[in-house]
């Protein structure tokens, strides 16, 4: 579970500061499958950088299953991130000189898992998201749509609660998007909490709730079924 | 992270830019290289100095005239002594007990005649127990007679090279030879002895001592040399032969005892300073190469910006971070290191047969600390770069900024 209380995070830039995110209250039960959508700049990678524990919040509280995650040290903020958050990019981030296998490995390194078992865990995992057969190759090998599928293989292969995907369709077509979009709904129904960040309503009406920002805020709630489109949804948004 | 891993993740990182890696690791490995063959090099050269002098032998005490005020160094220059004579060797092996024997010693160099041939000589004015005391051996004929110093006689032993040159093909046993306008008659030759202290005994003429210093025209000899009976130390004989030669100098140390452990040891702090220069020297190359592999893993780093932010996404923490750049950079010099000893090694072994007289091998000692030298250039340069490494944050990183 997600408690997100107050949470703000301010860029000093020259002499003004800049609010990415404005006060963000926000609770995303455990296993829920939550969109996040908003004009560029409205802050949806900054909150997902924040969930994740990429990024600190500059105020505010975020509670991850009720433990307070602002203050804890930079070691335990990497052991959340290795064991509790799987991180999905737009840009894949998969080491070009490393095999998918070894990519998809590369994660539970940190863990000190043992190497036998780190092999069987991550060709199950690159088998589940249908890339099997393409472990040996190297992500210059693969097309957009099999570098993000071992990418996802990746985030899930240490089983962690929340999966955070930021774009992943963005640099995908159609074909490619759609496989992946449908590998997100299977984890979600397997029991991953799945937050994607998206422009695209077709891809945000796939979740559960949608979460509408604008200027570092969220400014509506919506369930994913009653979503249109973005401009439509925000205009019936509080100001 | 298992060590294990982080090994294998460098050197996946390490063989991914081959030639860069090679390139920087040739530079660690000719620093490394250097340092050796100096060390070698300074090893070969004392132990060469040091064998010369050690033929001196340690139950020997060389007693020269003048007093040289930095005890240990080799006497040449100092105030006009008393003249140190044949009746000083002569109370000297009389009146310490220590002593088993001694002989006088003059030396000087004069042109040797014989039928039409000439050749110059060192002369060695000495006396009969010179045979044992420098372990020579008579070849043919005899040695000095074993008459009274004081006693000169128109005799004259010939060095191993000698003979062949002044009577090709025929024996010297019994001809008469000039030296200095002085006839003598050759009553022996040595077997071949060998260059001692850069003198070639084995081109020295050998004349009693009394004889050299009518020729010479000289009182004072060049030195005495004592041999300590069996068991006796050198530092233990010191004091009583000062008493003596005081006493007949007046009350004046107006002379330098000279031992093999005394010049042993002034040869090695000059040595010890001579091997320690030209270590600094090879030292520099090893800096300049470790300036280089800092270079390099300053390049990996911003590079491989947005993997190090990977990496933190994945869990990795900045010790993880730290460590494996550290890893590479050691690593790599490492590697630079291991060929360097490779290097060296050739290269000293090239030296030694080239120049047989500094023959030496590098000393265990000197490539253990060649690869820890390596090993600490490695730590050294990687620092600051995993530093930058490890202070990057994930967000920024990712977005392959550095800031
Ligand atoms: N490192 C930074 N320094 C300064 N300002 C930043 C930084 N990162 C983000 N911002 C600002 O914070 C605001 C929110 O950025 P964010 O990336 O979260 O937007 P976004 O909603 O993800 O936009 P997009 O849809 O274009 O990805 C923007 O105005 C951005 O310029
Ligand atoms: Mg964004």
């Amino acid at each position: 579970m997600i408690e997100l209380v107050g949470i703000r995070r301010s860029y000093a830039l020259g002499g003004e500061t800049i609010h990415a995110l404005d006060g963000i209250d926000e609770r995303i039960e455990s296993g829920e499958h939550v969109a996040v959508m908003g004009p560029s700049g409205s802050g949806k990678s900054t909150l997902l950088n924040v969930i994740g524990c990429l990024d600190r919040p500059t105020a505010g509280s975020y509670r991850l299953d009720g433990r307070e995650v602002a203050g804890l040290s930079d070691a335990e903020l990497a052991r959340i991130r290795r064991r509790e958050i799987g991180h999905v990019f737009q840009a894949f981030h998969l080491v070009p000189r490393m095999s998918a296998l070894e990519n998809v490995e590369l994660g539970m390194l940190f863990d000190s898992i043992p190497p036998r078992q780190r092999r069987e865990r991550a060709l199950a995992a690159l088998a589940s998201v249908g890339m099997g057969p393409r472990a040996g190759h190297r992500p210059g090998e693969l097309s957009g749509g099999e570098r993000q599928r071992a990418a996802i293989a990746r985030a899930v292969v240490t089983r962690p609660r929340v999966l955070l995907a930021d774009e992943p369709t963005g640099n995908l077509d159609q074909t490619s998007g759609r496989a992946v979009l449908e590998l997100l709904d299977g984890l979600h129904a397997a029991g991953f909490t799945v937050v994607i960040v998206t422009h695209d309503p077709g891809v945000a009406r796939r979740a559960q709730r949608v979460l509408l920002m604008r200027n570092g805020r969220i400014v509506r709630r919506m369930p994913a079924s009653e979503l249109r489109t973005l401009d439509e949804a925000l205009a019936g948004a509080a100001p | 992270m298992r060590w294990s891993d982080a090994l294998a993740l460098a050197v996946r990182a390490l063989s991914a830019h081959r030639r860069r890696t090679l390139l920087s690791l040739l530079g660690v490995s000719i620093g490394v290289a250097a340092v050796l063959v100096m060390t070698t090099l300074a090893a070969g050269a004392r132990r060469y100095v040091a064998d010369q002098f050690r033929t001196i032998g340690a139950d020997v005490i060389a007693v020269v005239p003048g007093r040289v005020e930095t005890s240990g160094t080799i006497p040449g220059v100092g105030s006009a002594p008393n003249d140190l004579t044949i009746a000083d060797a002569r109370a000297l092996v009389r009146g310490v007990d220590c002593i088993a024997r001694g002989t006088p010693l003059l030396i000087g160099n004069e042109a040797l005649e014989c039928g039409g041939r000439r050749r110059d000589v060192l002369v060695l004015g000495t006396s009969a127990e010179m045979l044992q005391l420098r372990g020579m051996r008579v070849a043919t004929g005899r040695f000095l007679p074993e008459s009274g110093w004081e006693r000169g006689s128109a005799v004259i032993v010939l060095g191993s090279k000698l003979p062949p040159e002044l009577f090709p093909g025929e024996d010297p046993l019994g001809r008469t030879v000039r030296l200095g306008g002085w006839r003598l008659r050759v009553i022996g030759t040595l077997a071949p002895r060998g260059t001692h202290l850069g003198v070639d005994l084995d081109e020295c003429a050998l004349i009693p001592v009394a004889t050299a210093q009518a020729i010479f025209d000289t009182r004072t000899l060049f030195r005495v040399m004592l041999e300590l009976r069996p068991g006796v130390r050198a530092r233990a004989a010191l004091d009583p032969i000062r008493a003596v030669l005081r006493e007949r100098h007046g009350g004046e140390e107006d002379f330098t005892l000279i031992t093999q452990d005394a010049i042993l040891r002034s040869l090695d702090k000059i040595l010890d300073m001579l091997s320690l220069a030209l270590t600094a020297i090879a030292s520099v190359s090893l800096v300049v190469a470790g300036f280089g592999v800092a270079n390099v893993m300053l390049v990996a780093v911003s590079e491989r910006t947005r993997e190090i932010g990977l990496c933190k996404a994945l869990g990795a923490t900045d010790a993880d971070v730290l460590a494996q750049f550290l890893l590479e950079a050691s690593l790599l010099c490492l590697w630079g290191g291991l060929l360097g000893v490779g290097i060296g090694w050739s290269a000293t072994a090239a030296l030694s047969a080239a120049y047989p007289v500094l023959a030496a091998e590098p000393a265990p000692w000197a490539v253990g600390a060649a690869l820890a030298v390596s090993l600490g250039t490695g730590i050294v340069a990687g620092t600051m770069p995993a530093r930058r490494a490890m202070r990057l944050e994930p967000v920024t990183a990712l977005a392959g900024r550095r800031t």
